[in-house]
């Protein structure tokens, strides 16, 4: 793979763009409230962990947001959306499928605004995941996890055909979702980086993937989006027929140029990797990403990449992913729900 | 030989293996290979136009085919195909 772009070499980049806060890029400030700070998140260039000293390789740090991961900005566009088209109702409870970061941010936003939420949790993910969402008041409604995210989008669904008190801002078929990253994640990436190449991201509802995929190709239309999706273990692949399979509404696959499938044990390497070489503290897709971002790396001439690592690591701890021994430990480890 | 991986949803039409060797220089000839010896995956993996179906994904070590030459995505004796059910991600 060939960058087709022309592009200043990387010193003529860096006079150009000593730092981010001499361009376009709006990171600290002051802001009315917790959720006006969502957002305009670090770009930070990770050398020691890219294969290829002709590429350079930056990571977007999600996790700076304000409940710590890339939701915070979905859960504000889902959230500003229901008050403007008037579905909340005093005794509204907004509910939503999740295994955790959306709905810990939807949780956050609710509380600052006084909203009542309802998450529906695969009951296999982890203790931190609930923790957080019950600080922040969400009612936590658990689905089998054995069935994944698809149980948890099944029993919502479900659940608000039972009780018209229920609003589902659903982030799997809602605009708003890939809107967020359009309007903002991409436009930051464009502000701090102009010279992207490559972006590379996890695969789950497919909002950060088409929502940035679109605004970048606006930008440069040879540029290339791939994904990383997680190998999902024997065990939470509780499927009884393809017919029960899922492909969010909103993800849009001609947006993407590749897409790599990588184990939790691959994923799990790579955290590691990025926590001793370049001190950052990410979650388990993250490691999935720079697996990603590595492999596009080595078949590169040169050129820019962009990854974006959706959450930091606090919220695996209790999963051991940074001591455990992954040969020794295989099959749970593939059977954990890190994503 | 390569080996192409089942996932547990397609299994019981797959004599109830977890992996299963065949021949073929192609991801569209491992798979014909492999319908040879369980005819009862075809309804499953293709759609009656004979593409595959979108529920299912095939990656060749790790790569959706979808995204590199689909059918005609050469395969070695080393690689892996895994076959794999679109499923729920997201956070």
């Amino acid at each position: 793979m060939t960058s087709t772009t022309e592009r200043p070499s990387n010193l003529e980049v860096d006079r150009l763009r000593p730092h981010a806060h001499g361009g376009n890029a709006r990171h600290g400030g002051r802001f009315p409230s917790i959720v006006d700070a969502i957002g305009f998140t670090p770009l930070v260039e990770v050398p020691h962990v890219c294969p290829n000293p002709n590429v350079r390789l930056y990571a977007k740090l999600e996790f700076m947001n304000p409940t710590g991961s890339v939701k915070d900005r979905v859960a504000k566009y889902l959230i500003e959306d229901l008050e403007r088209s008037g579905r909340l109702r005093p005794d509204s409870i907004i509910i939503e499928p999740t295994s955790g970061n959306t709905g810990i941010a939807l949780a956050m936003i609710a509380r600052r605004k006084g909203y009542r939420v309802a998450v529906v949790v695969p009951d296999n993910v982890t203790m931190e995941r609930r923790q957080l969402l019950a600080l922040f008041g969400a009612e936590v409604i658990d689905s089998p996890g054995h069935l994944g995210s698809n149980g948890a989008i099944a029993l919502a669904k479900h659940l608000v055909t039972r009780d018209d008190r229920f609003v589902m801002p659903y982030q799997y078929g809602s605009p708003e979702n890939p809107r967020a990253h359009e309007e903002t994640t991409a436009e930051e990436i464009i502000a701090d980086c102009p010279e992207v190449d490559v972006f590379v991201a996890g695969l789950g509802t497919g909002g950060t993937l088409v929502g940035v995929g679109r605004r970048l190709r606006r930008h440069n239309p040879d540029v290339r989006i791939i994904a990383a999706e997680p190998l999902p273990g024997e065990r939470v692949q509780g499927l009884r027929s393809l017919d029960e399979g899922f492909i969010p509404e909103i993800f849009d696959p001609s947006v993407l140029d590749g897409k790599f499938l990588v184990s939790n044990a691959d994923a799990i390497e790579s955290l590691r990797e990025l926590t001793e070489k370049e001190g950052i503290f990410a979650g388990v897709s993250c490691g999935a990403v720079m697996v990603a971002a590595k492999q596009v790396a080595r078949e590169m001439e040169r050129g820019t990449i962009v990854a974006l690592l959706a959450d930091g690591g606090w919220k695996y701890l209790s999963e051991n992913v940074w001591t455990r021994d992954l040969d020794a430990d295989e099959d749970v480890v593939d059977s954990l729900n890190l994503w | 030989m390569t080996a192409v991986r089942i996932p547990p949803v397609l299994r019981a039409q797959a004599g109830n293996q977890k992996r299963v060797e065949v021949d073929g220089a192609t991801v569209g000839e491992a798979l014909d290979a492999l319908l040879v010896q369980f005819p009862d995956l075809r309804e499953q993996l293709f759609s009656g136009e004979g593409s595959l179906n979108r529920f299912v994904n095939v990656y060749v070590n790790g790569r959706d085919v979808r995204y590199e030459q689909e059918l005609a995505t050469p395969v070695k004796e080393s690689d892996e195909v895994i076959l794999l059910p679109a499923m729920a991600g997201g956070r």
